[in-house]
């Protein structure tokens, strides 16, 4: 059965406080080596949140009518991700035709994004809080929106780090670490809209 | 564990596996089929209709156009770039490192990153046309020093080299021994311009060397040698009065080539040609270059032993050829370097150079 919880709710509290960066701490790796610039962080941001869409609207029926019936629960991890690297193969090809600009704004991306654990996490989240199909939606969404906010606070923070004067121990991942815990905390304050778990 | 369940995980892998395959396939026939794509190259100097949907560097490679490339197509190396005047597409973020903003105002683009989508206009430079692949023939090796082998190779019947003395080529060595990939390396052409039905190179045995293992180990007479080129811009600009050529060890050949240029072309350029080398057994090609300062008065050859055995009773310059230079070359006008030879002899002679006046622009140099 799914949760009883609006998937408005589901949509704000997956971007705000149960954020899968500042929260959940998934797809840390793409998020602190991509983040020094603004404009790639905004690309990468972008092109998460598609692919986060794209493949749990793909991962969900899978799910639900192949996995569910046939009771293949121990190959769920590998069959998700097989779905998740051949919609990111089949996503590059369809924008390098119909959308030249974006493509080359993002295509560097995308098979980063296959590994990027943030979207398998996302769609296991799915599975263990049983999520109907519009809840599973609005997740994914929320979730790549909440993604690409973090990156991009990141990546300004760290812009204006860039020219300022710091002791050396802490420049670089370091500052990016402590930068990220304390984004972290602020977003604690968000919490006490509501908690979905 | 039962067996059933092994056999289900494996079909249903399989099936999902094989599903994808063929989803992937079929998206790769539809979006990424561009059709015919015509390319036009340098104002209609060359038309080539290729199929679409590769990069532009493979097609150009299909269609026998070699551009540069260390990488193999995955934007590191920066070496592949042409002009892509129409047809091109935004510039990728893989690409903007290795395009200066001055490079983007005219255009050039990496090759291997831009894929062929539509009919193109492309601008590339008319001496990349000379490279090919050819099939030689060794036919001759003959020992120049220890560890120096002259090859003489014969290019397939009806097919000819054109390269600017000086250039090099790439010479791909096949599996031997222990090696069990195709390596390549570039070797400087040793023979003259003029002779474009064969090809001779210098190569020395560099210890633990592959492809120069494979030269002095493996290869023999009669056997099939894949190379490409020619390549380089090391070769003679000539705006000058005399030339100063200084080589170490096998960076003679390129030297040989140049010089044979310009006695062949008739130029009236004075050459001087400091040949470095460390005891008399290093020394090659002695007789011919004294050879040639006999019959041309407007060469002088310079050998330089640094360290002559007592019993090779040598009587020309001894020390590094950095003293030769020194002591020989007064000062830089109307004069141009041409040097051929290991980094660390370069570097000392280039700096002895720059001290006589020469400058970036008068100096050329070819390093290994």
């Amino acid at each position: 059965m799914a949760p009883n919880i609006s998937p408005l709710v589901i949509l704000i509290a997956s971007i705000f406080t149960s954020n899968m960066i500042l929260s959940n701490f998934l797809g840390m790796c793409s998020y602190l080596s991509v983040s020094t610039e603004y404009k790639t962080a905004n690309g990468l941001g972008m092109a998460v949140t598609l692919v986060l869409v794209l493949t749990t609207a793909i991962n969900w029926p899978i799910y639900t009518y192949l996995i569910v019936p046939s009771n293949l629960f121990y190959l769920q991890y590998i069959i998700f991700i097989m779905v998740i690297a051949a919609t990111v193969q089949i996503l590059e090809m369809g924008m390098d035709r119909y959308t030249p600009d974006l493509h080359a704004k993002l295509g560097i991306f995308l098979p980063l994004i296959t590994v990027n654990c943030a979207i398998l996490g996302v769609i296991l989240f799915m599975v263990i809080r049983n999520y109907s199909f519009v809840q599973a939606l609005l997740f994914s969404f929320g979730s790549g929106l909440g993604w690409w906010l973090a990156i991009n606070m990141l990546a300004a923070i760290r812009e204006k780090l860039a020219t300022t004067k710091l002791p050396p121990g802490v420049k670089g991942p370091a500052l990016a670490f402590i930068v990220t815990g304390i984004m972290a905390m602020a977003f604690i304050g968000f919490s006490g809209i509501f908690t979905i778990q | 564990m039962n067996f059933s369940v092994i056999l289900t995980t494996v079909g249903i892998l399989a099936a999902v596996s094989a599903g994808l395959s063929v989803i992937i396939s079929v998206a790769d026939a539809v979006l990424n089929n561009y059709g015919t794509c015509q390319l036009d190259i340098n104002n209609g100097e060359k038309l080539l209709s290729v199929k679409g949907g590769s990069s532009l560097l493979s097609l150009l490679a299909s269609e026998k156009i070699f551009i540069p490339s260390a990488c193999g197509g995955k934007a590191t190396c920066g070496l592949c770039k042409v002009g892509v005047l129409e047809g091109g597409g935004p510039l990728l973020l893989t690409e903007e490192p290795y395009i200066s903003l001055e490079e983007r105002k005219q255009h050039i683009r990496l090759s291997c990153q831009v894929k062929v989508k539509t009919d193109m206009k492309l601008r590339i430079p008319e001496e990349l046309f000379n490279i090919k692949e050819f099939l030689c023939e060794l036919v001759e090796v003959e020992d120049m020093t220890y560890d120096i082998k002259r090859l003489r190779l014969k290019l397939p019947a009806g097919e000819s080299i054109k390269f600017k003395a000086g250039q090099f080529v790439q010479f791909y060595s096949k599996p031997y021994g222990k090696v069990r990939e195709e390596a390549f390396r570039a070797y400087s052409i040793s023979s003259k311009a003029s002779e474009t039905d064969h090809l001779e190179l210098l190569i020395r045995l560099v210890p633990n060397g592959i492809v120069t293992t494979y030269v002095h180990t493996a290869l023999q007479v009669g056997d099939t040698v894949r190379l490409s080129g020619p390549y380089g811009d090391f070769y003679l600009r000539g705006d000058c009065e005399e030339l100063v050529m200084i080589a170490g060890g096998s960076g003679l050949a390129p030297i040989r080539s140049l010089v044979y240029d310009v006695i062949e072309k008739g130029l009236p350029h004075k050459m001087r040609f400091f040949f470095g080398a460390n005891t008399m057994r290093d020394l090659y090609y002695m007789e011919e270059f004294t050879q040639i300062e006999r019959d041309y008065p407007q060469f002088k050859f310079i050998p330089c032993l640094a360290r002559p055995a007592p019993e090779d009773n040598w009587q020309g310059v001894t020390g590094f050829v950095t003293v030769a230079l020194e002591e020989q070359v007064a000062d830089s006008v109307s004069k141009e370097a041409y040097l051929c030879g290991s980094p660390g002899m370069l570097d000392a002679c280039i700096k002895i150079l720059k001290t006589k006046g020469f400058t970036d622009e008068t100096i050329f140099y070819d390093k290994f």
